[in-house]
């Protein structure tokens, strides 16, 4: 099954976020990891990797939200040994939605290439459909 | 001073002088982004001073790859990831070197910089430490080009990284947090420009206070 690394700034965004995905995805692996190394705001690559590193599933996927857990996040992977970096995907997509729609399609037994074009469709996907 | 013993009396001039900075880093970065590069990156560098007590570095490379390692560890911010990354890839550069040529410095810096902007996807111009760190690419070339030893190299980098610093004053992001701002980030200098011209000034200073270096 595919895992999920959700990275925040904030802590309680990515526990959040996790909380929604498992509500809706009880049985996908989900990691958030929020906040940088002193529990404040920003991004905590050790962290990062140590949940990477920590993930069961065959597959996994990190979604990210702005500016350094972007830079952390791709920091890590290319870190990574090359055979735990082929399994891990960083997801371009927003985080909230984009880690939702994984989720669901991960709980289905989707792939990752699955789950990834799924979160993708929540870049262009309209919320109002048009009633503005 | 071997090359090794160089680049840690380097780094603690580096880590001096984001202790010594810290408070203006932030105030420029409290101007556009989000008034944390002062603290981040004297963070960063007291971690990468640490670092270097206990893994008791064997070479130049050894001793950049703990920077690095300390950098991507504790900065908490953007510079974090970015800095880091150039340590990492002037380690490789330097990779194998027990002594560091001037050219062999020219190409650290010119693999910092690639590091740099493939991790940040910023190009020069986008006000960002890239303002900083492309110039003083360039200039380091030419220097070790025309036979400067690597004090000199240093010293003509931290001098076109001060001046690219400068240039950033009037630019519009197109990367960071500022880049949100839009016109309203003219007018201020970039920090982590601002930083870059601090760090090479500070190892061009090291290898000037030691006589030239090697």
């Amino acid at each position: 099954m595919v895992g999920l690394v959700l990275v925040s700034h904030s802590a309680e965004i990515a526990e959040g976020t996790a909380t929604l995905v498992r509500q809706m995805a009880g049985e996908v692996e989900v990691a958030p990891v929020g906040g940088d190394s002193d529990g404040s705001l920003g991004t905590d690559p050790e962290g990062i990797q140590a949940a990477i590193e920590g993930m069961q599933a065959d597959e996994v996927l990190v979604f990210v939200d702005i500016g350094s857990a972007v830079l952390s996040a791709e920091t890590v992977v290319e870190m990574l040994t090359p055979e735990l970096r082929e399994r891990v995907r960083i997801v371009d997509t927003p985080f909230v939605e984009g880690a939702f729609a994984a989720g669901v399609l991960a709980q289905a037994g989707a792939d990752a290439a699955e789950c990834e074009s799924a979160a993708l469709e929540s870049r262009t996907e309209s919320k109002l459909h048009g009633e503005t | 001073m071997d090359s090794t013993q160089a680049t840690i009396s380097i780094i603690k001039e580096m880590a001096a002088a984001m202790e010594e900075h810290r408070r203006s880093l932030t105030r420029l970065d409290s101007e556009i982004g989000d008034g944390d590069h002062g603290t981040n990156m004297h963070r960063g560098f007291q971690a990468a001073l640490e670092r270097l007590e206990n893994t008791d570095p064997a070479s130049p490379s050894d001793a950049l790859k703990a920077v690095s390692m300390a950098l991507i560890g504790k900065v908490g911010g953007a510079a974090g990831p970015l800095y880091g990354t150039a340590f990492l890839r002037a380690s490789s550069a330097l990779a194998g070197k027990e002594d560091v040529s001037a050219e062999d410095v020219a190409d650290a810096l010119e693999e910092a910089l690639a590091g740099v902007k493939q991790r940040g996807k910023a190009e020069a111009g986008d006000k960002t430490m890239v303002d900083a760190m492309s110039p003083a690419s360039e200039a380091a070339k030419e220097a070790a080009g025309s036979g400067s030893n690597v004090g000199a190299v240093f010293r003509a980098a931290a001098d076109a990284a001060a001046e690219g610093a400068e240039a950033t004053v009037p630019l519009t992001a197109r990367r960071g947090r500022a880049s949100y701002m839009g016109e309203r980030a003219a007018g201020h200098k970039d920090p982590g420009a601002a930083s870059t011209y601090l760090l090479l000034d500070a190892a061009a200073r090291t290898l000037e206070s030691s006589s030239g270096g090697s």
